[in-house]
């Protein structure tokens, strides 16, 4: 059985390797060998899952070693796998949601000259995703980290023809550049501090270590997972990503890659456990991040940025249960699960009106779109009913667990987390009935495209509504599943531990209170957008509204401190270079050349004065030599 | 006197003369160098009993399978073990045969053989009456311009000695690695001298600037041979022994019994510092070190350019053998006063070298001051003092001049009607006209400059490596300067062979014939395999590394 795990890599990574190597030849069938393999990989995956249900809980983790990577005296680079519950959960969250986007796809992306590229460029992320979860220590991991934001770079600017998404890309790699700054540094610390980098040994010799080097080793990771995940103060890309192509949106930027963050908290959870600072540290960025992504997903009216808003806020829920220890580990990972769910689902109707509208996003000229596309409606509809937590979706159990593990961090942290958490659920709440209302009720607000061409919306082919009703069953259903019996719970606790934590207030007051504040929220949606005609062109709003708008200046933000800082910065370097730097070396250089000119002169062709310096120089040696005996 | 008396005197003086043993000469391991001088003697009849239309092929033949049958007993040797753990000294005390020896043997043979190559080609000048010609002059003796100089042409006569030449030069050069005394060495030094001072003087073209430079390189070598020879009896009154072995004794103070014969020089330092000091300089006459670098530029520039290349290379090698021989077997003793001397010396040396090449315009002459910087960076391995020091620079050796042989013959290539367009300016926009030609020297460049992926590269990390951990560390601060200085007009070639606009009366590049191809394709070939992949050949100087005392 473990000798399979790397074939759960593989088989993407060939299809990356022969979609991408292939050229022409292969632009008929390339969709479907793409597809394929990354069905092949699901399979793979659903065997190694059944036989790990078969076997007790503590013999669930299998490793497979493959070769020494990098060995080089005590720093001992291996290429092995470990496939635990943990990893297990991503492995089919990644492959499956990842074989029905690669389906969605093929007729998605039907008229793209493309679509060979782009279906390799898919495998690719699978390839290096599946990489990131199986490593089994933290420098294979690095490599599989860096692999997906290659493959997202190159997904983002998939038009490349569009400047827009170019910038988008461009954007997105250099902010992804910060954090794996983080997490090579924080690599590079593990390695002085533990003398390895692999999870076992690391994990094991934390209880050695003092807290300040765990501390920054947390920070370091923290930072890493803002990048990937998309979290304050790195979350300014997300938005922008929105450019690439919207299966792409789906899949990276909404279902797995920005939800490596919290693979990366949970999975260095000895870490952080022994560093309460760094702990507090990453709730705060999950709490702050829950509502800065709520706020701006209200302002939006490009439906994809408004579910980048949201996905941003999502996360900063798992991102704060993360934080919360073994209190929210459990939970972190089924709140991924089931947003991969309904989230996909979500991205993958909004590209659904988008391909029956002419590509058009901006919510305020769709409108009473649910009687011309059933099948999206409903199952986008369940998306959203699962997203705000509405009672029995997934997202009503996975959430309602965070606000409850919120609370029970207990203190005034507690309450102020908490707090957080349950006013972003009626952030939610508002937001996303504002993007259903907008879209699929009221009067129709359609118009030309730029060329003329008045929409003519329909249902989508098969081949992507297929995938959105799978996906639907999974919003409606894996929560449910997940809460019988706490089986997700017993599932992976044997890997990240739980404890049950200490609430001052009672689950079923939390659970009421979310209600309440969810009634809320979507009621006075209702009473904005549902009860009043949305105008086509949007209002001027408030300062909020406006500042939301520009997601929450955080551009206007990192342009004056950093982009401004740093051209500040580059000017006095360059200044410096070129009068200081410049000058020396020029002057150096100068003086080596007239140097040159003079010595040359010496060389002046005649026998005897080469034999005179021959002469001088024979004196000179053997008088030095006398002299270093005198001395 | 009493009868017996007389008798006894009588039979004393009639005392067989036959208790002198004969020397007990090892000829399997001076095989490669009897083989190469054999076939020099072998040339020389040529010259006198084949008919001259014959000559140049009866003379490359010999020269290729001689060089070949050599460099084939020198691997014999070494597989044999005589560079590890069977190496010995040879021919009663005389020749050394150990790892050193046959690493600088193969890499001399290896140069001969492309250097005959070189000189061998035919088919770069325009054929002269109907006759191919190669780089020599029709007939050395006649006077430059005169009427027995255009006879001579219109006859086609070739100078086809200089294969004979070449393979004395070889031979003298096997020697001067592995001489183990002072004799030995002195003749070696002579043996391969004196035919490169001729080889020098036979330009076909530019014949009085060809002459010039050899009556320097002549009036200037026996000075420094003067030098050497004066510095040799200095020792010998010193230790009373020109062998390697036992002036190292002496130094040691492992022997002190005084020869009564020189009871009053014997053991006095004065002579030994002297005389170490005028080997020594000597040798650095010969590697080309400053201040006793100055016939570098005109010989390199004077000489017909398959000579240069191959004088480049051989000689280098060679001296730098017999130094390193001399620095580690004789006078290990003395390590604390030559070191800082050489210090000195290899500092000037690198500096200078790179600093005057600056300005240099003519490419042989760049090329010279260029193989001044080199000397000074293998000075640097040499003062390591340390087995590392000895492989790297045998490695160094070996990697360089593979590189110098190949860029010579690629300045063989580009002409105008005056023979080769040496004149830099000429060089400009090269890689515009001749993309290949141009990489191909690019590639030489970039060995020379030590850019990584070429052998320059492996060998000056190997030196600067050895140089440092033998304690050297200003050393080697010094030469990574002057590396930086050097690589300014290495790459100045490039840019302007690449982005300068070709010139309109520029050169022309000249096919060559396989020969020259194959001399270039090697250097390029070693010079990629030595910088990709140095380690075998780095392990096998490392093997190479000890000397026999």
């Amino acid at each position: 059985m473990e000798n399979l795990i790397a074939l759960l890599i593989a088989a993407p990574l060939l299809g990356a390797v022969v979609l991408l190597c292939g050229g022409r030849r292969l632009d008929a069938v390339g969709h479907w060998i793409g597809t394929a393999l990354a069905a092949t990989s699901f399979v793979i995956g659903i065997v190694l899952f059944a036989d790990m249900l078969g076997k007790n809980a503590e013999h669930r983790a299998i490793s497979q070693y493959l070769f020494s990577w990098i060995p080089v005296g005590s720093f001992q680079a291996d290429v092995s796998f470990q496939l635990d519950q943990l990893s297990m959960t991503f492995v089919l969250l990644i492959t499956g949601v990842g074989s029905l986007i690669h389906l969605y796809s093929v007729g998605y992306m039907e008229h793209d000259e493309r679509r060979r590229r782009f279906f390799g460029y898919l495998n690719l992320f699978l390839a290096a995703m599946l990489l990131l979860v199986l490593a089994d220590n933290y420098l294979l991991l690095y490599v599989g980290w860096e692999g997906v934001g290659l493959a997202s770079y190159l997904l983002i600017g998939f038009w490349q023809h569009k400047p827009s998404a170019a910038t988008a890309a461009k954007k997105a790699f250099l902010v992804n550049r910060v954090g794996d700054m983080g997490l090579s540094i924080a690599i590079m610390v593990m390695f002085t501090t533990f003398g390895t980098f692999a999870f076992g040994p690391v994990f094991d010799s934390v209880g050695k270590t003092g807290e300040g080097k765990l501390t920054a080793i947390g920070l370091l990771l923290l930072l890493a997972a803002c990048g990937k995940s998309a979290q304050v103060p790195l979350q300014s890309w997300l938005g922008d990503a929105m450019e690439g192509p919207t299966p792409v949106s789906a899949l990276i930027h909404a279902a797995t890659m920005v939800t490596a963050g919290v693979y990366l908290i949970v999975r260095s959870g000895a870490i952080f456990n022994a560093a309460p600072d760094a702990q507090l540290v990453v709730t705060v960025v999950g709490a702050v991040t829950l509502l800065f992504g709520a706020i701006v997903g209200c302002a939006k009216d490009d439906i994809k940025k408004a579910l980048a808003g949201s996905t941003m806020s999502q996360i900063g829920y798992m991102v704060l249960a993360a934080g919360l220890g073994p209190i929210g580990y459990v939970f972190a990972i089924m709140h991924l699960v089931t947003h991969g769910f309904f989230k996909a689902g979500l991205f993958l109707g909004a590209g659904s009106v988008m391909h029956g509208m002419n590509d058009e996003v901006d919510m305020r000229k769709y409108g009473g779109l649910r009687t011309y596309m059933p099948v999206t409606f409903v199952t986008f509809g369940l998306g959203y009913l699962a997203i705000i937590g509405f009672p029995g979706l997934s997202g009503f159990f996975s959430k309602d667990k965070i606000i409850e593990a919120a609370f029970a961090k207990g203190g005034t942290e507690g309450w102020i987390l908490g707090g957080a958490a349950l006013l972003g659920a009626a952030i939610t709440a508002f937001y996303m009935t504002r993007v259903m209302i907008m879209t699929f009720f009221g009067e129709k607000r359609w118009q030309p495209d730029t060329e003329g061409h008045e929409p003519h919306p329909h249902e989508s082919p098969r081949s992507m509504t297929i995938p959105m009703i799978v996906l639907a069953f999974g919003s409606v259903f894996a929560g449910g599943l997940f809460s019988i019996g706490d089986s997700f719970v017993h599932w992976l606790e044997p890997v990240t531990g739980h404890s049950e934590g200490n609430s001052p207030v009672s689950a079923l007051t939390v659970t009421l209170a979310t209600m309440v504040l969810l009634v809320v929220g979507a009621g006075i949606a209702y009473a904005q957008y549902g009860r009043r005609p949305v105008p086509v062109v949007a209002p001027r709003g408030s300062l909020l509204t406006r500042a939301a708008r520009r997601d929450l200046l955080q551009d206007d933000f990192n342009h004056v401190v950093l982009v401004r800082g740093g051209e500040h910065l580059t000017r006095s370097l360059v200044y410096v270079d070129h009068t200081l730097v410049d000058g020396v070396v020029n002057g150096t250089a100068a003086s080596m050349g007239g140097l040159s000119g003079r010595l040359r002169k010496l060389q002046n062709g005649y026998a005897r004065s080469y034999a005179v310096s021959m002469f001088g120089g024979a004196a000179i040696l053997i008088a030095a030599t006398l002299l270093m005996r005198a001395v | 006197m009493s009868a017996t008396a007389v008798h006894s005197l009588w039979t004393t003086a009639a005392d067989p003369i036959s208790k002198i043993d004969a020397p007990k000469i090892e000829y399997g391991q001076l095989s490669p160098t009897l083989i190469v001088i054999g076939a020099a003697i072998v040339g020389v009849l040529i010259e006198a009993l084949v008919p001259r239309k014959s000559r140049y092929y009866a003379q490359v033949f010999v020269s290729v399978v001689a060089l070949a049958a050599a460099f084939a007993a020198v691997v014999a040797l070494a597989a044999g073990g005589y560079g590890t753990t069977k190496a010995h000294i040879a021919a009663m005390g005389a020749i050394a045969v150990d790892g050193p020896s046959l690493f600088l043997q193969g890499t001399i043979l290896l140069a001969g053989i492309l250097g005959v190559f070189t000189f061998a080609e035919r088919r770069l000048d325009p054929e002269v009456h109907g006759n191919r010609v190669d780089s020599f002059a029709a007939q050395a003796a006649s006077v430059p311009g005169s009427d027995s100089e255009k006879a001579a042409v219109k006859a086609g006569f070739t100078t086809t000695e200089v294969f004979p030449l070449l393979l004395f030069a070889i031979g003298g050069m096997l020697v001067f690695p592995s001489a183990n005394d002072l004799l030995t060495l002195f003749v070696a030094l002579e043996v391969f001298s004196l035919p490169l001072y001729l080889l020098c003087a036979v330009a076909r073209r530019k014949r009085l600037m060809s002459q010039e430079a050899a009556v320097k390189y002549f009036l200037l070598g026996a000075f420094a041979s003067a030098i050497t020879l004066f510095g040799i009896a200095l020792l010998y009154g010193y230790a009373g022994s020109v062998s390697y072995a036992t002036i190292a004794q002496v130094v040691d103070g492992t022997i002190t019994n005084v020869d009564p014969a020189l009871a009053g020089t014997m053991g006095n330092d004065a002579l030994l510092l002297i005389g170490a000091a005028m080997v020594v300089m000597g040798l650095l006459f010969k590697v080309g070190a400053v201040p006793f670098h100055m016939w570098t530029p005109d010989v390199y520039q004077g000489a017909p350019t398959p000579v240069t290349g191959f004088m480049a290379a051989a000689t280098k090698v060679a001296a730098f053998g017999a130094l390193l021989r001399l620095l580690y077997v004789v006078l290990p003793g003395l390590r604390w006063d030559w070191r800082p001397v050489m210090w000195a010396v290899a500092i000037v040396t690198m500096l200078g070298g790179a600093i005057v090449a600056i300005t240099q315009t003519d490419i042989k002459r760049l090329l010279a001051y260029s193989s001044i910087a080199h000397a000074g960076f293998i000075l640097a391995g040499v003062i390591a003092t340390s087995p590392d020091g000895v492989s790297s620079v045998l490695f160094y050796l070996g990697a360089y001049s593979f590189v110098t042989i190949g860029a010579f013959a690629v300045v063989t290539l580009v002409r105008d009607a005056g023979g080769e367009a040496t004149h830099l300016s000429k060089w400009a926009g090269l890689g515009r006209r001749s993309p290949l030609v141009a990489a191909v020297f690019a590639v030489f460049l970039l060995a020379f400059a030590g850019i990584p992926l070429t052998s320059g590269f492996a060998g000056k990390f190997a030196v600067f490596k050895a140089a440092a951990e033998g304690g050297a560390g200003a050393l080697v601060v010094v030469g990574v300067i002057s590396s930086a200085i050097a690589a300014f007009f290495y790459i100045r070639v490039i840019v302007l062979m690449f982005f300068s606009e070709p010139r309109p009366e520029g050169p022309t590049v000249a096919v060559p014939s396989p020969l020259t191809m194959t001399a270039i394709a090697v250097g390029v070939a070693v010079t990629l395999v030595l910088g990709v992949a140095p380690q075998y050949f780095l392990d096998l100087a490392g093997q190479a590394g000890v000397f026999v005392r």
